[in-house]
């Protein structure tokens, strides 16, 4: 009997390396820079294991089910303090998304958005990543505004999108900050705005891309096959495809009537708390799985399972 | 691999003498590659080119029945390593474990809560696939009677787990008929195991925890003894210890068809983890990377639930979307003025407007066009979701009976066939919903006003 032959991948390419904070007093965290798929570490490097966002938003939220608004207590009320409690609870980066700015709920301006970034930029000394209410004008009226507030901290906005990534492409550039390129679940999307934002002069090292998340159930087999493909393409060579990804895992997976639900569903759905967190933890596994380099986050105990399953991933014996 | 016309041709003898009843070899190697004709009927073919064609024709990862009844599952067959190279094909089998040394009444009832579990989702029955028996405590009779009292409440598919041969022969005798998985044989068992599945007529699974080349080795001597339906467990029981070897796995058997490793692998992510959160990770990484079976330790509805739902995301054909049967359907009570949409059946689009409707309170109806499984715009962009076929959807449909009102809301994504669509339906009011199904229930509350 011969001994085993186990085929290994001769990889070419490599994720971009790219690094939040780590300057003005901020600390750094750094994503990608891998040469190898997901956690395999026997035929490449991972320099850098996936870091875990928590996101939190500038304002109270109105659409958050029970059991995860009641994880955050007052928190909830004041973006500071929320902040520090999700570096309490072992985030890596925080997420704050403008959400007051949107038409629909308080379509607050620049100075609110300016007001509660330096808010959260004093209150913690970990990275940030700052979204804008998802509206194409009110996303470049705030992101605009915050990049100024945020300079030197090199903190990451988004999002870019296909149709919308001049105004925010051209401040993210002048102060220093990452851009994050948001596209529908399609490859060539993907990597035709990567293009997009390098012919605009974005160094290599400051474009992530957010593929677009599908939460369990909903189109999550989507996002792996479009994030397996990537980080294929990437590995094979094609710089492209290679920006780390961050996936938006909390708000996709929350939105969903199995997290939402309390009363009323049928027996085989079981606890609803512990439903909840599975939907958002195993969306968050799947996504690791498929090349995640970031994953956002939004209920404390989902944080705390997922760090804990990456550091097994990455410190495990083989 | 399934191979093609082209690849068939090779080993037949190409002479083209039309005694198979086809004009040519190459006409006969073609009806071959689709499985509609047997071999046999090329009474000229040599029996070494036979044989080729039988090895090379051998998918990389035997296919393994586990099961008697109609609740038996299939694990294997597998022939790439990302499921957008072509699909996965058999889904995990996902199983949990009872240990002998329960107390029997505690056996009953976790028997008969797994083999019962069921519940709907996506218009599909999600259950669980069986119940692996452990002979944890090394007793032969309590084993057996664990075996009965599982079997009493249960009809789901069985693994006999023991690595006492005459322990598992006693349980076979009670059980065989239901074709259980027997569970291992291992270096020292092994001739004694294989003889088991030989006379019992069941699958066969391999525990070698010694490295890959320990378990081809062992896998190479079952071979050997006349054994086909194995199933492997090489042991990687934690995180990156089961993601790598599963990867370095199936990789072997693909890439490098490696018979000796080409069977389906079991994995117990129980062993591998620290509670039973960690366990449904660990369980959610092994339905993605590579398990054919996932046996579990700790049963809970929900984590079965999101668990079973990934096991359906991960294997759902890519080039086949999940589909609903078009028709009419009705989001909470709805009556003759309740609000009406219309949208396309592939499910996911149907799943998001529907929960939408029924998360913002509105009961409503919703008419399902046949758009073969695409979404609004992809459907919209082939063609397959425009005024003609909506106005046909809505003339072919009971809908005009079942509401007052006449008044049809299309998706926002598809505003621009609004003309069109009043020209079809002449006595409808087209309203263009909003692009996104979040926004439904603004829209509405701002409509009815
Ligand atoms: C996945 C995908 C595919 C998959 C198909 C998946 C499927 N089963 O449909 C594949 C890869 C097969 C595909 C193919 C194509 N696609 Co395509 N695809 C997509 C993608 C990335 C996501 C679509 C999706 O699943 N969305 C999720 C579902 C749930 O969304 P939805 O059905 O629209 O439903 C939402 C709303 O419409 C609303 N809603 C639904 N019903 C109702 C009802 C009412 C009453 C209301 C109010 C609201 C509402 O609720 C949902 C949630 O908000 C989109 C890009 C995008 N993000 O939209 C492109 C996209 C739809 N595709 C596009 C195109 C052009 C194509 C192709 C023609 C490409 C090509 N050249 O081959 C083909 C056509 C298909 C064919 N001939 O077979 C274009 C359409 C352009 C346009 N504006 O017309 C898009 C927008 C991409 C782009 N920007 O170019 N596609
Ligand atoms: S019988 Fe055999 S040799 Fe003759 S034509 Fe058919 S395939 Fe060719």
């Amino acid at each position: 009997m011969s001994a085993v032959q186990i085929p290994i991948e001769k990889w070419t390419g490599n994720i971009h390396q790219i690094t939040l904070g780590g300057s003005g007093g901020r600390k750094a965290v750094t994503v990608g820079g891998e040469s190898t798929l997901p956690f395999l570490k026997f035929e490449g490097e991972i320099p850098n294991k996936p870091a875990v966002a928590i996101e939190i938003l500038d304002c109270a939220p109105d659409d958050w089910p029970p059991h995860l608004l009641s994880a955050w207590g007052d928190a909830v009320s004041d973006s500071a303090k929320w902040a520090k409690k999700a570096v309490e609870y072992g985030a890596d980066i925080i997420t704050l998304r403008l959400r007051s700015a949107h038409p629909e709920a308080d379509d607050t301006g620049a100075d609110q958005a300016k007001a509660v970034v330096d808010k959260v930029l004093s209150a913690v000394d970990i990275p940030l990543v700052i979204l804008g209410p998802g509206v194409a004008e009110k996303d470049n009226e705030v992101l605009a505004a915050v990049s100024d507030t945020a300079r030197g901290q090199r903190v990451a906005l988004g999002n870019c999108e296909e149709k919308n990534y001049r105004t925010l492409a051209a401040t993210c550039i002048a102060d220093g900050h990452v851009a994050i390129g948001h596209t529908p679940l399609d490859i060539n999307l993907a990597k035709q705005l990567n293009v997009l934002l390098s012919e605009v002069g974005f160094p290599i090292d400051s474009i992530m891309m957010d593929p677009d998340v599908g939460a369990l159930g909903y189109g999550l087999e989507y996002s792996y096959s479009v994030m397996e493909r990537l980080k294929l393409a990437a590995l094979g060579g094609d710089g492209m495809a290679a920006m780390p990804m961050i996936c938006n895992v909390g708000v996709e997976s929350w939105r969903q009537k199995e997290a939402k639900s309390i009363e009323g569903m049928p027996d085989g759905w079981g606890d609803s708390e512990r439903r909840a967190l599975l939907w958002e933890e195993i969306t968050a596994m799947a996504m690791l799985n498929a090349g995640a380099n970031i994953v956002t986050l939004r209920h404390p105990k989902a944080v705390e399972l997922v760090k804990a399953t990456i550091d097994k991933l990455i410190n495990g014996k083989m | 691999m399934e191979l093609t016309g082209i690849q068939i041709y090779k080993f037949l003898p190409k002479t083209n003498c039309k005694e198979c009843g086809f004009p040519t070899c190459l006409a006969f190697a073609m009806k071959l590659a689709t499985k509609s004709v047997e071999l046999s009927l090329c009474p000229h073919v040599s029996d070494e080119s036979a044989q080729q064609l039988e090895s090379a024709s051998r998918p990389p990862i035997r296919l393994v029945t586990i099961g008697a009844g109609e609740r038996k599952i299939e694990a294997g067959n597998e022939t790439v390593m990302f499921r957008h190279e072509k699909t996965f094909f058999h889904q995990t089998g996902l199983f949990v474990r009872i240990k002998d040394t329960e107390p029997t009444d505690a056996v009953a009832k976790t028997a008969a809560a797994v083999s019962g579990y069921s519940v709907e989702r996506v218009g599909r029955e999600f259950r669980l696939d069986g119940i692996a028996i452990d002979n944890s405590s090394g007793d032969a009779a309590a084993f057996v009677k664990c075996v009965e009292a599982v079997k009493s409440q249960s009809n789901a598919n069985l693994i006999l787990m023991s690595n006492d041969p005459a322990a598992m022969e006693q349980a076979l005798e009670k059980a065989s008929g239901d074709r259980p998985l027997i569970y291992a044989a291992t270096a020292d068992n092994w001739e004694r195991m294989a003889a088991l599945a030989k006379k019992y007529n069941c699958p066969l699974a391999i525990y070698e925890p010694g490295g890959l080349d320990a378990l081809a080795e062992l896998a190479g001597k079952l071979t050997d003894a006349g054994i086909e339906d194995m199933v492997l467990d090489p042991g990687a029981r934690d995180f990156a210890a089961s993601l790598t070897t599963l990867t370095q796995v199936r990789r072997t058997a693909i890439k490098a068809s490696f018979e000796p490793l080409g069977f389906p692998v079991i994995a117990f992510p129980g062993e591998g983890s620290a509670d039973a959160d960690e366990e449904a990770m660990l369980a959610a990484q092994q339905i993605a990377k590579y398990a054919s079976i996932v046996v579990l330790d700790s049963f809970a509805p929900e984590a079965a639930y999101p668990l079973i739902t990934l096991r359906l995301n991960i294997y759902t054909d890519p080039q086949k979307p999940i589909q609903m049967t078009p028709g009419i359907y009705e989001i909470g009570q709805p009556s003759a003025d309740s609000p009406l949409g219309v949208t396309t059946n592939f499910s996911l689009t149907y799943f998001s407007i529907a929960g939408e409707l029924e998360a913002a309170g509105f009961p409503s109806w919703l008419l399902v066009c046949d758009t073969e499984g695409l979404s609004v715009l992809t459907a919209w962009a082939a063609g397959k979701f425009d005024a003609m076929r909506i106005g046909r959807a809505v003339k072919n449909s009971e809908i005009a009976d079942k509401v007052s009102h006449r008044k049809l809301i299309i998706p926002g994504g598809v505003a621009i066939i609004k003309g069109e669509l009043e020209e079809e339906l002449s006595d409808w009011t087209i309203m263009v919903g909003p692009r996104e199904a979040v926004d439904v229930g603004p829209y509405l509350k701002q409509n009815q006003a």
